[in-house]
């Protein structure tokens, strides 16, 4: 099959970039989307050209490195789908394809499709986790999870990080992202000491990262290669406002004997 | 000659690491922030070092190539993880969880060290569940257990199909605690590209920012590399594209021995390439031939559709030939296997390299809506990438290079032969032996982690003063100056071939000459056309761009150019070991059967190899391996 291949070419976060146009012949129906991408890269050095950047790591759909918006939907036309995980049968022959990279003001382009998703570090940095150190630990049947809310857990905690949901909010907001790790930790018996300050200092992060607010298109539940479910936004929104209700007084220190 | 002294613990292995721990000696609270200890690579092994280090209260600073610690390939680990919980009562122990170690790692392993492994897997589920890792539970709240390939008890941890993720992310979790306590600081986008080793001490390392280009120095008072394994020397592996043996070769040309480099996993179930374009083999976990089947048609010219073929006219060979286990044979055996009907012409889809694994029987027997449940993720996984339903249609496998159990030789602290470079997780050889257990990998890397380099480090930087050495040093210099030479050189060639396609066929040669079953003849031809293609490589390779912007083909051809001396490294051990043993199998060495078949006599040992310069032959190192506590034996599968 052939297609005709529009993507985006930037050198720097500084510089403006541009859509470049190929003609790519010779593909097949059961090429992966970045195997396509690889085989352009082909054609450009054997031209004497740079190839395009584009993250990709494990091409299996779960490291969450690409990070492309294809045909205006990020990671492409299939649903819960990486784009690594994308094959060429879901394109005609003779298609456009148009290739940039996630957009969005927390997500700043460093090279082609290659953007900085450092933000979602920070967030995390901010109380993505539960506080521990690596030792003796009680007994984990001694805390039996019922089975429905690990499952919940955990589908919380597939998210992969990508970054989808950012480039597919009209306000590049990151709460789908933000709530499934808060929800993730805070369903968890494990994660109740911390979840109070842990959704408040996460969230005060997301906002300092210039993530946008969120307005419930749910484009990001539609484009989540996981298909992380906008329930927990809500969820977040609801320990959000707990943690500004319940927030105890911090009276280390200042408690005298009488 | 390398120092192989090992350290073992002496005494019964029961108490062996309990009583080594206390031997070793410590660095006090007060001290340890005067410690720099660097850690490459963020999968489980790293991650999981840093973030134990860190908060110990080591200064640590981490290294990896992605944008993200949490991207490291632990992540795409699937099945499980291994622990002698024996929550089933069926009879598991620590004792037990060793033996089968040491079974299927074919007595080429050393003992203590995976007695100690066995002996941390429960402490890892216990790290795991505090962090908030959301393992399967069963109905009335408690941890569930799979059963996973060559043993006979029900010890596998798992988080549906993402097992790997979800202990990643908990490691990853922890280290982004500590980065947030500033007591790590990590560089992303960043490649180590060579060690400094001063009197023959580890003292620091170089680094390429991926972004920028630019080189920098880093001192260290100790360095652990978790970089992972080398199984993209075939080009065509279950590994991330970015995974490579760059780190460990710069380390070894440094003078660390590089340990049973030919021992190299070949898992029995991916998808089968569909062509030449095939940039990777996705692996679909072995936990499926708890519920599949594997056969292949009994004629080799049916052309049927597999549903219309009746069951006397299907092949299921691995139930006929050992029918104790069937599906659940060890991985080498069932890839071995797989290769051997489809060399018969048996093969399904269309390249004719490619297996059943059957759901039908499972599904009639559960339905199908529990069997989905079990393997959602993989179904699905499967389905995106064939556009086939395992429901409907049987799947279609074949073996796929998976996992190397070969890396940096250490000692029983870990430490590799550069006193003060560690090596954790996949990258050192230690737990495996010629083969590895399903759902060990997660688990080595973790007791590597957590558990292990956290204290034994303690015992070499309390016997050396912090700091003492900066990167002011002449030996800086003169390295920084070798890796930028490096990668001038390999930006000026400016040939006609691509880094894609030199790798390309590098893999083509390890695939055909040291892949699934190895002979003399193979290996040395092997040996004849790896130096010529490098030769060609370093003439007319063609990298485009600068090195001062994010140039992904200079990153590969630096990551190819250690795969040729790597590979030919590999095929030389191959060559010198002249035994089968597990995963390793010379045709000169077979039962009837065409299983591996060990020579004790003469092989009970761990090749360690030596660089000797640029184009000399490297120098075979032996540690002689005793097997004490379990004494050895011949593996059986059939009876």
């Amino acid at each position: 099959m052939r297609i005709k291949i529009h993507v985006w070419r930037q050198k720097s976060a500084d510089d403006k970039g541009h859509m470049e146009s190929h003609q790519l012949d010779g593909l097949t129906p059961d090429m992966s989307f970045l195997e396509m991408l690889d085989t352009l890269n082909e054609k450009l050095t054997a031209e004497g050209t740079e190839p395009v950047a584009f993250d990709h790591d494990c091409r299996e759909g779960v490291c969450g490195s690409c990070s492309m918006v294809v045909n205006g939907e990020a990671h492409g036309p299939r649903s819960e789908t990486t784009t690594c995980q994308l094959y060429m049968r879901s394109f005609d022959d003779g298609a456009e394809v148009f290739v940039e990279p996630f957009r969005a003001a927390a997500f700043p382009v460093v090279r082609d499709l290659v953007v900085d998703r450092s933000a979602f570090d920070r967030i995390i940095q901010a109380g993505g986790f539960i506080s521990n150190h690596s030792g003796p630990k009680p007994e984990p049947n001694s805390i039996p999870i019922e089975p429905m809310v690990q499952e919940a857990a955990l589908d919380a905690a597939s998210c992969i990080g990508c970054g989808a949901c950012v480039a597919a909010c009209p306000n590049g907001s990151a709460m789908l992202f933000t709530s499934a790790k808060v929800s993730h930790l805070g369903m968890l018996p494990q994660g109740q000491t911390e979840r109070f300050e842990r959704v408040e200092s996460m969230v005060n992060q997301m906002e300092a990262e210039g993530f946008g607010s969120c307005r419930n298109y749910a484009e990001c539940e539609a484009q989540c290669p996981k298909g992380i479910s906008i329930a927990f936004i809500g969820r977040m929104n609801a320990d959000y406002l707990k943690s500004q209700l319940v927030k105890p007084d911090d009276t280390r220190g200042k408690m005298h004997a009488q | 000659m390398l120092n192989l002294d090992a350290k073992l613990p002496g005494g019964p292995i029961e108490e062996a690491w309990t009583n080594h721990k206390d031997q070793l000696r410590l660095v006090g609270p007060n001290n340890r922030p005067k410690y720099k200890v660097l850690v490459v690579g963020t999968g489980l092994a790293g991650a999981s070092a840093a973030a134990s280090m860190a908060a110990m209260g080591y200064q640590v600073e981490s290294f990896c190539f992605q944008d993200s610690p949490r991207r490291a390939h632990s992540i795409a680990a699937q099945g499980g993880i291994n622990a002698s919980k024996n929550y089933r009562n069926d009879g598991d122990s620590t004792w037990r969880l060793f033996t089968d170690t040491q079974k299927g790692g074919d007595f080429r392993s050393r003992e203590s060290n995976v007695y100690r492994l066995a002996e941390l897997s429960t402490a890892i589920i216990d790290q795991c569940v505090s962090q908030g890792v959301p393992f399967a539970r069963e109905y009335g709240g408690k941890l569930a257990n799979r059963s996973f390939g060559g043993v006979l008890v029900e010890r596998t941890f798992y988080c549906r199909g993402e097992t790997g993720q979800q202990l990643l992310l908990g490691a990853y979790s922890a280290m982004q605690e500590q980065i947030s306590q500033d007591r790590i600081k990590m560089h992303t986008r960043t490649e180590v590209l060579d060690f400094v080793v001063i009197d023959g001490q580890l003292r620091g390392l170089i680094t390429r920012n991926l972004v920028t280009g630019e080189i920098k120095r880093h001192s260290a008072d100790a360095v652990v590399l978790a970089t992972g394994g080398y199984g993209n020397v075939f080009y065509l592996s279950t590994n991330a594209k970015g995974s490579n043996v760059s780190s460990l070769m710069r380390a070894y040309r440094r003078g660390a021995g590089f340990a049973n480099p030919c021992f190299t996993q070949i898992h029995p179930t991916s998808i089968p390439a569909s062509g030449d374009y095939q940039s990777k083999l996705t692996l679909m976990s072995e936990s499926l031939r708890n519920d599949g089947r594997i056969w292949v048609p009994r004629d080799k010219d049916e052309k049927r559709s597999p549903k219309d073929i009746p069951e006397t006219e299907r092949y299921y060979y691995l139930e006929e030939r050992y029918p104790r286990f069937g599906n659940l044979v060890p991985r080498d055996v069932a890839a071995r296997n797989a290769k051997d009907v489809c060399d018969q012409g048996l093969g399904v889809g269309p390249t004719g390299y490619g297996v059943y694994l059957d759901f039908a029987s499972a599904i009639k027997e559960k339905g199908a809506a529990a069997v989905k449940s079990k393997y959602s993720n993989l179904f699905e996984m499967y389905q995106r990438i064939t556009d086939d339903d395992p429901v409907e249609t049987p799947m279609r496998i074949y073996p796929a290079v998976h996992y190397t159990m070969g890396g940096l030789w250490v000692d029983y602290n870990l430490m590799t032969t550069i006193p003060g470079l560690y090596a954790a997780g996949e990258s050192n050889f230690a737990d495996h032996g010629a083969n590895r257990l399903g759902a060990s990998s997660l688990m080595q890397c973790l007791a590597d982690g957590y558990f292990v380099v956290p204290v034994t480090i303690g015992d070499y930087l309390s016997r050396i003063t912090p700091g003492e050495i900066g990167t002011e040093h002449d030996q800086f210099a003169k390295v920084e100056n070798e890796v930028r030479e490096q990668t001038s050189k390999l930006l000026s060639i400016n040939g006609d071939r691509s880094t894609q396609s030199f790798h390309r066929e590098l893999g083509k040669i390890m695939w055909e000459h040291c892949g699934i079953s190895r002979t003399r003849e193979s290996l040395e031809e092997g040996l004849e056309k790896i130096p010529k293609l490098r030769e060609e490589f370093w003439n007319n390779v063609r990298v485009t761009g600068e090195g001062n912007h994010l140039n992904q083909s200079l990153e590969h051809a630096g990551r190819v150019a250690d795969f040729f001396d790597f590979g030919e490294l590999m095929c030389y051990d191959a060559l010198t070991r002249d035994e089968s043993c597990g995963c390793h199998l010379r045709e000169e060495h077979q039962t009837p059967e065409g299983e591996a078949k060990r020579n004790d006599d003469d092989y009970a040992f761990v090749s360690v190899f030596e660089h000797k310069g640029a184009g000399e032959k490297p120098e075979l190192n032996k540690e002689a391996l005793e097997f004490e506590a379990f004494p050895l034996a011949t593996r059986n599968y059939k009876s």
